[in-house]
């Protein structure tokens, strides 16, 4: 990889997008008419489908029922063809079920779930392509799986892995800027009140950047909710007009 | 596969509807649901295809890597299969519960598909002994509303006719040694031949009458269905029986025929519309699942 920058001097990147510029977010809720609710994101060229099924009653062990609440359930899985090389168990490993309670995290904090008592909501997320920014794009997807079930929320919950090269932060990396030694940090972000759901960095970063890569993060995440509230009331929309006559 | 659960009041509806050659969603015995086929849909595959009947949604990705023939036929390439039962589909489906039911998918198309008759296996060898192509077909079950085994095998001729396959150069280096070089071209590329390759017809038995594409409603009303594997000149290729019940030798023959009729009328439909899309090239609009 010597020689491919991963910001040039006059403040490209590899794909020609800006330092602070956003990959292309492409989105349709209600996908599949099976699932209580369902979403496809695509954010550049990674590809994820979220479904939500529930809030139903607990299944498997009763013991785990939560006398005050719903317990979430996520899992994370890719498929087998979404890297360049070829992934053997879709889902399993520990990088899918560390993914897999990540989320569970993250929704803990936004859904309502003082509202289902003694109930379980279901999230699954499926990477169709894998281009970086994974975890993000889940996110993203399973929100607006989860608005699409009609489960109440506190806010949006949108998520961005920013990276800091050259003194610079850069905001939603691919996968090859992932890869090329950058330390990342990934964000979930309820957008309106400005609180984090998740902040996750393992790379090493100098204290002083830290503060201005939180910010060029949170700064990130609303952009992506201001899309992903065009895509509901466009969604919204829809409905409404193929329901109202 | 998906539990749902049918009444009393409902198996006898569907059961007279279908004596009468009237199904709940107004088709006759003998019909399929609404299909719709899409290629090259995931760009980081060498051939992909999503096929939608009517709930049931099926994606088809196809990786071509090189490795070493098999030891009983050298020079052939081979292919491998997996079927990932996604927790999409069904909650019953999360952690391990889907694996079993895609053992038994993959099983039937490793039968189906991976042998000479279907696909061209010489043309997947690159030097024979030594490297050939080895065919990664994954397939990723997003809905389920019965008939699996259709929706794949239509997902998997039109995944294989997408595939472009690299050419490659054969060189020896200065030891000696072969050095495999892979052309840089994309359009450079083999394709296979995929007319031969079978399409897989499920018959169920509901009542006294044999019924094509059941949903799940349906196949909670069957006694036991019929998976015959059709070439696009109306030969049969494997016939299996699937489910508890038992079918009398006269059913039997019965449903292959039936089977035959209405699998050899699946493929020239199949191949014009593929063909179709092939031709638009890059003036083809993808939709994927935005559309």
């Amino acid at each position: 990889m010597a020689g491919m920058e991963l910001l040039s001097d006059q403040g490209y990147r590899l794909d020609g997008r800006k330092a602070t510029e956003l990959r292309k977010v492409q989105a349709r809720m209600g996908v599949f008419a099976q699932a209580d609710g369902s979403a496809y994101l695509e954010q550049g060229n990674t590809k994820a489908l979220a479904v939500v099924y529930g809030p139903h009653e607990m299944r498997g062990s009763r013991s785990r029922t939560l006398h005050d609440q719903a317990v979430i359930n996520c899992q994370y899985s890719m498929a087998t063809f979404s890297t360049a090389e070829r992934k053997r168990r879709p889902h399993g490993d520990r990088k899918s079920t560390e993914m897999s309670l990540h989320l569970k995290q993250t929704f803990e904090a936004a859904v309502m779930t003082q509202l289902y008592p003694r109930s379980q909501i279901d999230i699954y997320v499926k990477i169709l392509q894998s281009d970086g920014g994974n975890y993000s794009v889940c996110v993203n997807a399973a929100t607006l799986a989860v608005i699409d079930a009609g489960i109440p929320m506190r806010d949006y919950v949108c998520a961005c892995t920013v990276g800091f090269v050259d003194e610079t932060p850069l905001a939603d990396l691919c996968y090859a800027e992932e890869g090329g030694g950058v330390s990342s940090l990934a964000l979930a972000l309820l957008p309106r009140g400005g609180q984090i759901a998740l902040l996750q960095m393992d790379a090493r970063l100098h204290q002083d950047h830290l503060e201005r890569l939180i910010e060029a993060a949170m700064t990130a995440c609303k952009g992506v909710g201001k899309v992903l509230d065009e895509v509901v009331r466009q969604h919204l929309q829809e409905v409404s007009v193929l329901t109202s006559d | 596969m998906a539990a749902v659960q049918v009444s009393e009041a409902e198996k006898v509806y569907i059961l007279h509807g279908i004596r009468d050659d009237l199904r709940v969603d107004g088709r006759g015995c003998e019909d399929y649901r609404h299909m719709e086929i899409e290629t090259d849909v995931v760009s980081n595959t060498d051939g992909s295809a999503k096929v939608t009947l009517g709930h049931t949604a099926v994606l088809v990705g196809v990786k071509a890597e090189i490795g070493k023939p098999r030891p009983a036929v050298p020079n052939e390439g081979y292919l491998e299969f997996f079927v990932d039962c996604s927790a999409n589909a069904t909650p019953e489906f999360e952690g391990r519960g889907g694996e079993e039911l895609g053992t038994e998918l993959s099983n039937t198309l490793y039968k189906v598909f991976n042998n000479k008759h279907s696909v061209n296996l010489k043309s997947l060898c690159i030097s024979a002994g030594e490297h050939c192509w080895v065919l990664y077909v994954d397939v990723l079950l997003l809905q389920c509303d019965g008939n699996l085994y259709d929706a794949i095998s239509i997902a998997v001729k039109a995944a294989l006719f997408n595939t472009k396959i690299p050419q490659v150069h054969i060189s020896t280096d200065d030891e000696g040694g072969k050095e495999i070089e892979l052309s840089d071209d994309p359009y450079d590329c083999m394709r296979l031949n995929v007319e031969n390759v079978p399409c897989i017809v499920t018959m169920c038995k509901v009542g006294r009458r044999h019924v094509v594409d059941v949903t799940l409603q349906e196949k909670a009303c069957s006694v036991a269905s019929l998976i015959i594997s059709v070439t696009h000149k109306g030969i049969v290729t494997c016939v299996r029986k699937v489910g508890g019940g038992s079918l009398d030798p006269e059913s039997i023959f019965e449903m292959t025929e039936a089977g035959k009729r209405v699998g050899k009328a699946l493929h020239a439909p199949l191949m014009t519309l593929l063909q179709q899309e092939e031709d638009l090239g890059k003036a083809r609009q993808k939709v994927g699942f935005l559309g």
